[in-house]
């Protein structure tokens, strides 16, 4: 299973083997990291699972869809790489990723 | 916090499982018991009738969080039990079977029922409500392309169920007492564009029309209207609305008025017992404290966030926006505050477009918005209202403003 490594914001780490077809965000949330709250369950419709797609991942997970981007601007402490974590799918190819989780998501 | 070292949550709901969750994230460390009539660990309800409605999403993904999760806190959850007494004076509750559980700390959970049709025939087989992962496996097996749906409500539940039918093939007609579809959750405008697209997906709309007898030997047949016609039907499904499940708190003499009434920090009237989620009515911030019982994921997570926070003496998170959404089709329904008592409606975008926003105004202030296909303007307005911040109605109409400059333009 891809191997991915959450940084919570005070730099703690939790690495996690994430089954393909989860989100990130379902990888989270089904294992008690805190620091992605995911009201909404994954539905694209609450933006509180914010994260900060390590620069050398950015390419490999993809560009948000427009609906994703319109919700990022009303996040937090949005950067060039923030995600929603929902709208990222868990594939092979992401084995390694490296994702931060902001101050808060609200 | 020091003297509360049992916790027993009654309901095994969204509320009553983040509350569990929250209540260990949050340091507590005694005895903590959540107890859930169905027979499984808490899970999300919104996707019920949507993609678990559809076969897109499994029981696994419904689950909020893996069983073994539960465990490893150390919170005993047990499933398929059903709570009969509180006895406030003895701080016990008493089980299905006789056992008894004390407590310090008592969270009512304990949700809400789905209404069943108030007609001759409600029983027959066929005819289901929408509101458990069981009911849907039930709904789920009659769901065969061509079969004749009829939906009686044409509320969230009702049309997100149409939409799926459709997409699966069955033949759908909405049954709707009131003149429009979702008149209790949004404007006319914004129900009628609901109506042209369903009407566009195929559904058949009876509105203003009284279902009085559900016909059919063992199976439903048709549904008989107050005029004497008949909608032929080999499945029903009512959503026509929940009630809140209070009779535990009456029976224990708590002040209940549909929904059992909560302060801010979520205590009822009895101060070692609260009540948080689609039961309680509590007073919302937002909206100068008027007492609400919201039915929504948005209440459900903030009840828990609340009542964890006055268990554990801590400091009580933001209140939000009361927030809601629905999906249907390819349509995304966001809506954030209250718009009951507006008195103008500000559109942004285009209903040809599928894609636009009604904001409603009470005066000078901005109350709510339904977004359709417009997640940024739902956030935005959700931060205005959160923040009170003003916004002028022709503002909001402009289009070539984007809401991100709208929303840091605003003023206190």
């Amino acid at each position: 299973m891809p191997k991915i490594t959450y940084i919570e914001h005070d730099g703690k780490e939790h690495v996690l083997e994430v089954a393909s077809g989860l989100s990130v965000m379902e990888g989270a949330v089904k294992n008690a990291v805190p620091g992605i709250d995911a009201d909404c369950g994954g539905a694209c419709a609450c933006a509180t699972c914010h994260v900060y797609v390590d620069p050398a991942w950015k390419e490999k997970t993809g560009d948000p869809s427009s609906m994703e981007m319109s919700m990022l601007d009303f996040a937090e402490g949005v950067e060039d790489n923030s995600r929603l974590s929902c709208q990222i799918k868990v594939t092979p190819e992401l084995d390694g990723l490296i994702v931060r989780m902001p101050k808060s998501q609200h | 916090m020091s003297d509360i070292a049992r916790i027993v949550i009654l309901g095994a709901g969204q509320a009553g499982g983040e509350a569990a969750q929250r209540l260990r994230t949050g340091g507590f460390k005694g005895e903590l018991t959540l107890i859930g009539e169905e027979p499984y660990p808490p899970y999300q309800r919104p996707p019920l009738s949507k993609k678990y409605l559809s076969g897109e999403m499994d029981l696994e993904h419904l689950l909020l969080r893996p069983p073994a999760l539960y465990e490893e806190e150390n919170i005993a959850v047990l499933k398929g039990v059903r709570a009969v007494w509180v006895d406030r004076t003895t701080r016990r509750v008493r089980l299905e079977g006789g056992r008894e559980l004390p407590y310090d700390a008592l969270i009512l959970a304990t949700g809400a029922r789905a209404r069943k049709l108030p007609v001759a025939g409600a029983d027959l087989g066929g005819v289901f409500v929408l509101r458990t992962i069981a009911d849907v496996d039930a709904i789920q097996k009659q769901f065969q392309p061509g079969a004749k749906l009829a939906v009686i409500g044409a509320g969230f539940i009702g049309l997100e169920a149409a939409a799926i039918g459709r997409k699966m093939g069955l033949d759908v007609t909405v049954i709707e007492a009131a003149a429009r579809p979702l008149a209790r959750v949004v404007s006319p405008e914004t129900a009628g564009f609901y109506l042209d697209e369903h009407a566009a997906h195929g559904v058949r709309f009876a509105l203003s029309a009284m279902p009085v007898i559900i016909k059919g030997a063992e199976r439903v047949r048709a549904v008989g209207m107050s005029d004497g016609a008949e909608i032929a039907a080999d499945i029903v499904i009512a959503g026509i609305g929940i009630t809140p499940e209070t009779s535990l708190a009456q029976h224990a003499g708590l002040h209940v008025d549909d929904g059992i009434i909560v302060d801010r920090a979520a205590r009822t009237s009895d101060h070692a017992i609260y009540a948080i989620g689609d039961c309680a009515k509590r007073p919302v911030h937002h909206y100068r404290d008027r007492l609400c019982r919201l039915e929504s994921v948005h209440n459900a997570i903030e009840g828990a966030k609340v009542v964890a926070a006055t268990i554990l003496g801590q400091e009580p998170p933001h209140e939000e926006a009361p927030w809601f959404w629905s999906d249907q089709y390819d349509l995304k329904l966001q809506i954030a505050g209250l718009f009951s008592g507006y008195d103008r409606i500000v559109r942004r975008g285009e209903l040809k477009d599928r894609a636009f926003a009604h904001f409603y105004f009470a005066g000078e202030r901005l109350i709510a918005v339904d977004a359709v296909n417009k997640p940024g303007e739902y956030l935005g307005a959700k931060r205005l209202i959160e923040k009170d911040l003003k916004v002028s109605p022709e503002t909001l109409a402009d289009n070539s403003v984007p809401m991100k400059t709208i929303v840091a333009n605003a003023g206190s």
